[in-house]
């Protein structure tokens, strides 16, 4: 259960098998994000539990189960904005519902990105798909 | 002749790969590894020697204490203190100035008396003053250093007023590897009937001490940054300040009688410290210091003055790179940033790759990044067992992030 946006990222991971190609291309994804809006950048946004800084604004349309999940993140570490691009790629435009339903850690894991990331910055990530697990069951019961 | 190679040997961590990379540890000024014969004393102590210390008659017990005991000596010894009784023992550097906090300055100070400390400061020579700050009203005087990261003695003495109870400052920054002339400070300001507190954590790793020619009436030392186990560490104390201390912690050992309505105390240095202590850490930290020694702290000091060259020497050469601090004489410590969108986290996540182990952060010192304009750096730190090949392959590690990062 991924977006196709996400399986394009995961077919290119495919042929990249050194590690400095996988992050060369995780910070490539990260610099195509848009900034936030640094009147967003407030408490409410921001994720703890991260080394870095990081900020993820949801932008759900509709209501209820069906309402349609997207967000804009930013980070002050590339590496990480990186991160929030394949998160973006892994969650936007699919159903509420469905958001709660993606195995994170597995979809992650077919990015071979696991192994990569240090434990903090894995922290991070976990922090992150904490975040929107929880903005999509927020929207899915209201 | 500094034989690097049998140094290096010394360190069993040393010879494992990172990433599939030789490790290059550049980390030691947030804790430095452990030579065999540390490892192999601890290990040894649990397996034929261990006991509880000063309480027992037992055989076992009597060796455990002369060994512990004996640790008192060595550092003595090692920081040029002629009596081991000023030595007190703690778990770090953290510990000790927090002892003095509490057990000297928060009966002594009242409302409106003065701290002066520096910019330069880590959190532990920061936060236990900021306690008194906000407990009783003790005022903390900032001093910044120059712009090249130098703290100059005068600079410090010029801060002082006639509230200026005591003088808390490191002898070497742990960011920038600045240099403190703690001992014009220390004799300045006896002079004037103020104690001063040093932080050796950082100072004591890189070079000789001599605390009779230096005179501060503390000095703080961490075991786990001088090659010794975490959770050792000591504090010389003058003779006359223990006198003035009240104890910090309450339990045994400190304690000489108890009963329902009083209690008397322990002597020093053993007033100040209450249970049972870290036995085999801080034994550990005396075969540390005893190996310090036979190596020679001076010979430490110039194997490191030659990493610091090299490097500056290769890093100063890289014009997308920031090198913060370069104050004369300074220890081999590197806080870097790169220009441009990278976070000291990427970079650090990058090194790792490549098997360089940097910290990123603020490095417990956020009034120093304030004072630098930068959230975080990456700080790559030297040691005894570093070499100019290590120099090397930071360099290029820093030259892969200014690729991917750039």
């Amino acid at each position: 259960m991924a977006s196709e946006a996400f399986e394009e990222i995961a077919e290119t991971f495919e042929f990249l098998d050194d590690w400095e190609d996988r992050y060369r291309h995780v910070i490539e994804l990260g610099r195509e994000m848009a900034p936030l809006d640094e009147a967003v950048k407030v408490p409410a946004t921001k994720v703890e539990g991260c080394a870095s800084q990081v900020w993820l604004l949801p932008r759900i349309e509709g209501t209820g189960p069906q309402a349609i999940f997207d967000f804009d993140g930013e980070s002050d570490a590339m590496i990480v904005q990186g991160l929030i691009a394949i998160l973006h790629a892994l969650y936007s435009g699919l159903s509420v519902t469905e958001v709660l339903e993606v195995d994170a850690a597995a979809e992650l894991g077919r990015l071979g990105l696991n192994e990569h990331l240090s434990a903090q910055r894995s922290n991070g990530l976990r922090a992150m798909v904490e975040r929107i697990r929880k903005l999509a069951g927020e929207a899915a019961s209201a | 002749m500094y034989d690097i190679q049998k140094i290096r040997a010394d360190f069993p961590i040393l010879s494992r790969e990172v990433n599939g990379k030789p490790l290059v540890y550049l980390d030691n000024g947030a804790s430095a590894q452990k030579p065999r014969v540390v490892i192999d004393a601890m290990t040894r102590m649990y397996e034929e020697d261990y006991s509880n210390v000063h309480r027992g008659l037992h055989t076992l017990s009597n060796i455990a204490t002369e060994k512990y005991e004996g640790v008192r000596g060595i550092v003595a010894r090692f920081l040029g203190v002629k009596d081991a009784e000023e030595i007190v023992f703690t778990t770090g550097s953290t510990e000790g100035i927090n002892l003095v906090s509490y057990a000297w300055a928060a009966p002594r100070l009242q409302a409106g008396d003065e701290i002066v400390l520096s910019v330069l400061e880590h959190h532990a020579n920061i936060v236990p003053w900021h306690f008194l700050r906000e407990r009783q009203g003790v005022k903390l005087v900032w001093v910044e250093p120059e712009a090249d990261g130098s703290l100059p003695a005068e600079k410090v003495l010029e801060a002082v007023t006639d509230r200026t109870r005591l003088i808390a400052i490191t002898h070497m920054s742990n960011v920038l590897g600045t240099k403190v002339d703690v001992k014009a400070i220390a004799h300045a300001a006896r002079e004037k009937g103020i104690a001063t507190l040093v932080d050796g954590s950082q100072g004591a790793v890189h070079g000789p001490v001599d605390l009779d020619d230096i005179g501060a009436d503390f000095y703080a030392i961490t075991g786990h940054k001088l090659y010794g186990p975490s959770g050792s560490g000591a504090i010389h104390i003058r003779r006359e300040r223990m006198e003035e201390m009240r104890p910090f912690l309450g339990g045994g050992d400190m304690i000489d009688t108890v009963t329902r309505d009083s209690v008397t105390y322990n002597k020093p240095p053993m007033k100040f410290e209450a249970g049972t202590p870290g036995i085999v850490q801080q034994v550990g930290m005396g075969v540390a210091l005893d190996y310090l020694m036979q190596v020679g702290m001076e010979n430490i000091a110039a194997h490191e003055r030659d990493l610091r060259d090299y490097a500056q020497q290769k890093l100063s050469g890289l014009n997308w790179l920031n090198l913060q601090g370069s104050a004369p004489d300074k220890g081999a410590i590197f806080s870097l940033t790169l220009n441009g969108p990278a976070h000291p986290h990427d970079i650090s996540t990058i090194l790792d790759k490549r098997g360089v182990a940097v910290r990123a952060g603020s490095h417990c010192a956020m009034p120093l990044m304030d004072w630098l304009g930068v959230s975080a750096t990456a700080r790559a730190s030297f040691g005894m067992y570093n070499t100019r090949e290590e120099v090397d392959a930071l360099v290029s590690a820093l030259e892969l992030c200014h690729e991917l990062l750039g």
